[in-house]
């Protein structure tokens, strides 16, 4: 069975999460916070685990992008 | 290192004195795949010419890593024990990052087989060890100091324009298998494509001689604190000589990195120490290519001729040797008459999509040690910076995925399963290798080197098929574990030990009907 990546509100107290997240960017060049995404985004697929899903994200984020 | 190293003498040819031959097969190129296919052909009584252009074999080690699957291939041929025994075992790897060992494998996790996941040996001994086997084969003309000036195709045959220290002279032949190497003459005279990818990065090789008792463990390092390039491999190789790998980025100057003085000192800051000796030095750039057919009319590419891919993945020689394995039986059953001639557009079939995923491992090998782009080497780098701690990130580390035998799986001359197996290798796989009960160093694969379709049967009766080679296995041993066979289990293996078919119970009209298939006489 493939499951559906889940795009209804997932995360605990969001504008927590939300506000940790930009403050882990803290003081950090441009360069330091790709690195640290990119640390982010592995532990978070290697947690995530099923291709399916990881898949429909990399989708999803692409088809996003309204710039 | 060219001291111990033999000369092959120039010899007349009977073309220069007028005599004109169609051969039944040329080979052109006589390094490591090329005399393969030479003694392959011979094995099968196909007589055929090899030409080259050398005097020597190969300079410098080359290719060093070969596969137990090579491994396998070289035993049919005869050169087998003499490689390994003249070789470097080595089953293991390690990767660090800086100083710290982040992740340790095994290749060959399980123990008994006649053969190690790899040995390491330079390419010239290779050659040395193939030449030798070749000239006791009479089925073999071999031609060294013979260029290949042109090449041209016909329907039905092949002529060569040879230049020779006696002059020139045409080669005539009905096959032409063009193991001619990367900058291979013959594709060029045929004007063929060569497409794929070149990758922006410069790696230097060191070969050097010293005395070293560390284990043959094949050594990576990302970002080494010796080195201030992207990565470095060692690798132990026969007679004291290793290999050692400097990844030196696109900007480096590739006359310059090849010079002792430069050499020398990068050596010296890695090992700790300046006792050794330089052996051979030389700068290459990684490239993917490949051709779109493997097979032109009568002519058949093989081996670099037919694909390169970067080192690091032992994919290059490794993955030509299963190119001659695969082509020189069903060639010698064609001109025997055994098979109709569309049996060799199974060559195509069967290895376009093992050089597919030969270049997609490398590449993806290449673009993990070699970012093309900021993203992709930030994406490397917390792959690194996360492998230290957590165990997912070191699986994707990718110092080169090695060598594996290729699975014909879609391949058309399989008969698919119709009985029910869950394990065992399936049509399109090569043969498992298993020792045999009946006694110590009785292996399995070595029961399949006869060039024949064989027919393994786990059990004690035994069913016979004219002209099939029969073995019967214990069915309560290793082996039978190996290939999920219960008493009454037969498997069907083409001359290149791949499987054809398997049953649950002997059948002589279905094994009748596989063998044909596989022969593409349906």
């Amino acid at each position: 069975m493939t499951g559906e990546l889940r795009t209804r509100l997932g995360i605990d107290a969001p504008d927590d999460f939300y506000e940790a997240l930009i403050e882990a960017h803290a003081g950090l060049s441009e360069d330091e916070s790709m690195r640290l995404n990119a640390r982010l985004i592995l532990l978070l697929a290697n947690h995530v685990g099923e291709r399916a899903i990881l898949d429909q994200a990399i989708a999803a984020a692409k088809a996003a992008d309204r710039s | 290192m060219s001291q111990s190293q033999p000369t092959f003498v120039f010899r007349r040819s009977p073309e220069l004195d007028g005599q004109t031959t169609r051969h039944p097969v040329i080979v052109l190129g006589a390094g490591p795949v090329g005399l393969a296919a030479a003694v392959d052909l011979a094995l099968h009584d196909i007589s055929c010419v090899v030409i080259d252009s050398r005097s020597d074999v190969s300079e410098g080690s080359r290719a060093i890593c070969w596969a137990k699957r090579s491994l396998e291939i070289c035993d049919r041929l005869g050169t087998g024990d003499a490689l390994v025994e003249k070789g470097v075992t080595w089953n293991e790897g390690e990767i660090f990052v800086g100083d710290e060992l982040i992740y340790s494998f095994n290749l060959l996790p399980e123990p008994d087989h006649k053969r190690p996941a790899f040995i390491n040996l330079q390419q010239f001994f290779f050659e040395q060890q193939m030449v030798a086997r070749a000239t006791e084969l009479a089925a073999i003309d071999l031609r060294w100091q013979h260029s290949a000036r042109d090449v041209r195709s016909f329907d039905d045959h092949v002529e060569i324009q040879v230049d020779t220290p006696d002059g020139p002279y045409t080669l005539e032949g009905d096959w032409l298998i063009a193991c001619d190497g990367v900058r291979s003459q013959t594709r060029e005279s045929l004007g063929l494509d060569f497409e794929g990818r070149v990758f922006q990065d410069r790696f230097l090789i060191a070969d050097i001689r010293m005395k070293e008792d560390f284990p043959a463990i094949r050594r990576f390092w990302f970002s080494p604190t010796f080195f201030d390039g992207q990565s470095t491999l060692m690798h132990k190789q026969a007679d004291d000589v290793w290999r050692i790998d400097f990844q030196l980025g696109w900007d480096a100057d590739p006359d310059e990195e090849r010079k002792a003085e430069r050499v020398i000192p990068r050596i010296e800051r890695m090992l700790g120490h300046g006792d050794f000796e330089i052996v051979w030095t030389s700068v290459y750039t990684f490239t993917c290519r490949r051709l779109a057919r493997l097979r032109h009319g009568c002519v058949f590419f093989a081996g670099d001729s037919a694909h390169v891919v970067s080192p690091f993945g032992a994919r290059g020689g490794n993955s030509g040797l299963q190119d001659t394995d695969n082509l020189a039986w069903k060639l010698a059953s064609v001109i025997r008459g055994d098979a109709p001639e569309r049996l060799l557009d199974s060559y195509d079939a069967e290895r376009i999509p093992a050089t597919d995923e030969n270049l997609l491992n490398s590449t993806r090998s290449t673009d993990f040690m070699t970012p093309k782009s900021k993203v992709s080497g930030a994406f490397r780098d917390a792959v690194l910076d996360l492998a230290r701690d957590h165990e997912f990130a070191r699986r994707l580390v990718n110092s080169g995925r090695l060598s594996v035998p290729a699975r014909y799986s879609d391949s058309p001359l399989n008969t698919p399963d119709a009985d029910t197996f869950k394990d065992g290798p399936p049509p399109g796989a090569p043969a498992i290798d298993a020792p045999l009960q009946s006694n110590a160093g009785d292996w399995l694969i070595d029961h399949l080197a006869d060039n024949a379709f064989t027919l393994v049967h786990f059990g004690t009766d035994a069913p016979s098929i004219d002209g099939l080679n029969l073995v019967l296995i214990d069915a309560t041993g290793l082996a039978s574990d190996r290939y999920d066979a219960r008493p009454g289990t037969c498997y069907l293996f083409r001359p290149d030990q791949h499987v054809a078919a398997r049953w649950r119970h002997f059948n002589a009209d279905a094994v009748t009907e596989a063998w044909n298939r596989a022969c593409a006489r349906l």
